[in-house]
């Protein structure tokens, strides 16, 4: 049977990585799955600091991933405050209604 | 030099950084219980704490000792920027008085994000480690998006907001991708232990992949290409006084962590960056000086501006020897000093009916105004890089260590962007000298007078008296090596 090594969680972390981006850029809906992309993407980063943690058998790179899981919710909560008060002025939260400055 | 030491001394070298936080948590109730009444009086306290954090820095012994086991560097080079930087924020405040009553926008919470945006950049300058990198960088960048889309009844603003969020939790991402790469592939996230792990004869393509990433979440910060597209939106939809502070502390706390990145993290493998950031640095320039042709609001000029010196300071950066550090040391002192200058010109831009913004609005100043066009038309001369102005000497440090390293193409490329460039700077002078006189504006109010007023004289007689900086400047670069 095939074991599960580190090749494997970082190509999971890479796939999920390019993923959350492509998903920012490729998306043209809704602002909120620009906000889950983002999220996506620091998981992948996450998940790529626990296996090298476990690989390498230090703990640093958990209390890194630790700590960009506080940061994340913490930017979560203000990327969700600016997508109201955008909502609130220009009463729509489309990508592509996001275009009042050009050039 | 990197030897530990007893824990209380821990919390003596991040004194600045503490005084800063408390400040801003007594500040935060002062505002919580006062309301917006105690806005003006937060602003100065504010103002007053900045400072205060200045002076300890100065004071503190900065040789280069650690704290909080290797993640927190205090040396000359660290003393240096958090200077710079407390200085751009404390003016940033200063200037915004005006601004904000005629707005309407005087509330506690801006200079309170103001100061612990600020405490954030003190600790990029500081990081001597990736997790401290990332946090002081996160510190900083959720202050900012935050302050960005203070307006909130302006959609031009929450769209600022809304796009430096999108695009700085983007390079984020990618910043913290390249720190797991680095971490994964050295086994620490310490620059001392990365700098020994990232050794020239061990060819290690998952660090340089690493290394990769963590650049480009750099070059983001400092609006460099091909990671400048947020720059013009947020310049031109924030409100002038935020605009001002984006375009100087966070920039040069920016470039300092930059600078430290590489420098401590990657000395051996010099070429291996030296590469991405004369890529950086040329398409910053070019890009600076082409896209600001055709610009007509100042705002999205000075960002497009911004965007080119950043390039320019980055030759600086290419050049990877103390010269080139000591270069682009000197080239943020003087860049802060001009974009302060310029923006209290841009914040006084106000006739009876509200700010207005359009580059034309300035024709004829020089009639209605003669010693405000006169100190505009210094800077942009400086600006632009037109000797004997301070402007000239930045540049000219930064291309002589450019020189020195060999980097022909890099420098000749440069000189050639910084005279496209100067068309615009001249065009600006042009229309305030030369063109018909547009309507009065209001008074200048005294805060800003004096703001411009230092800006002015000391571009214009930096020149006679380098010595001090230059030197200055050098020991900061020392301690890097």
């Amino acid at each position: 049977m095939m074991s599960v090594g580190l090749p494997h969680y970082l190509t999971l972390a890479a796939i999920l990585f390019t993923l959350g981006i492509f998903g920012i850029f490729l998306n043209r809906k809704n602002v909120i799955v620009i906000l889950m992309s983002i999220e996506l993407m620091l998981l992948a980063v996450n998940i790529n600091f626990v296996a090298f943690s476990i690989h390498l058998g230090d703990l640093v790179g958990q209390v890194f991933a630790l700590l960009i899981l506080t940061v994340a919710a913490a930017e979560a909560a203000i990327g969700l405050a600016i997508i109201v008060v955008y909502y609130r002025n220009r009463g729509s939260i489309a990508v592509e209604d996001i275009n009042m400055m050009k050039g | 030099m990197n030897e530990p030491v007893s824990p209380i001394v821990n919390y003596l070298l991040a004194l600045p950084e503490i005084c800063l936080v408390v400040g801003a948590m007594i500040m935060l109730m002062l505002g919580a219980f006062r309301g917006n009444r105690a806005a003006d009086l937060i602003c100065w306290l504010s103002i007053a704490l900045l400072l205060f954090a200045a002076a300890l820095v100065v004071v503190m012994p900065a040789t280069g000792k650690v704290a909080f086991d290797g993640a927190f560097i205090m040396d000359r080079f660290a003393q240096f920027m958090k200077v710079l930087t407390l200085l751009g924020s404390a003016i940033a405040i200063f200037m915004s008085f005006e601004f904000m009553r005629h707005a309407r926008l005087q509330k506690f919470e801006y200079p309170i994000l103001i100061v612990l945006a600020t405490a954030g950049m003190l600790m990029m300058i500081s990081a001597n480690d990736l997790i401290a990198l990332y946090l002081g960088l996160e510190l900083q960048s959720l202050a900012l998006y935050v302050i960005a889309a203070f307006r909130t009844d302006s959609v031009r603003s929450s769209e600022a907001g809304l796009k430096y969020f999108v695009l700085g939790a983007l390079s984020s991402g990618m910043l913290l991708y390249g720190c797991s790469l680095i971490y994964g592939f050295t086994g620490t996230t310490g620059f001392s232990g990365i700098a020994a792990a990232a050794s020239p004869s061990v060819h290690n393509l998952g660090l340089i992949f690493g290394l990769v990433f963590l650049m480009a979440g750099l070059a983001f910060k400092i609006s460099a290409v091909p990671f400048h597209m947020w720059t013009p939106d947020v310049y031109e939809g924030a409100p002038t006084p935020v605009t001002a502070f984006f375009a100087t502390a966070p920039k040069i706390a920016a470039m300092a962590m930059f600078l430290r990145a590489v420098h401590v993290a990657f000395p051996d493998i010099t070429h291996q960056w030296q590469q991405i950031v004369v890529f950086i640095s040329i398409g910053s320039m070019v890009l600076g000086a082409f896209a600001a042709i055709g610009q007509n609001d100042i705002k999205r000029l000075m960002a497009y501006s911004s965007i080119g010196h950043m390039g320019f300071a980055l030759v600086g950066l290419a050049s990877g020897d103390q010269a080139g550090v000591q270069a682009v040391i000197v080239y943020l002192t003087i860049y802060l000093v001009m974009n302060v200058g310029v923006f209290a010109c841009i914040l006084s831009m106000r006739r009876s009916d509200g700010m207005v913004e359009e580059i034309d609005e300035l024709a004829g100043l020089s009639h209605n105004s003669p010693i405000m066009a006169f100190l505009l038309a210094m800077l942009m001369f400086s600006l632009a890089g037109i000797p004997p102005l301070a402007g000239f000497f930045a540049k000219f440090y930064v291309f002589l260590a450019a020189i020195n390293t060999g980097l022909y193409a890099l420098a000749v490329i440069g000189v050639l962007s910084s005279v496209v460039g100067a068309y615009y700077y001249l065009r600006i002078i042009k229309i305030m000298y030369f063109d018909e006189p547009a309507e009065k504006f209001e008074p200048m109010p005294g805060a800003l007078k004096g703001v411009l007023a230092i800006s002015g004289l000391l571009v214009v007689f930096f020149f006679t008296y380098p010595a001090p900086l230059v030197a200055a400047a050098n020991v900061a670069a020392k301690s890097l090596f």
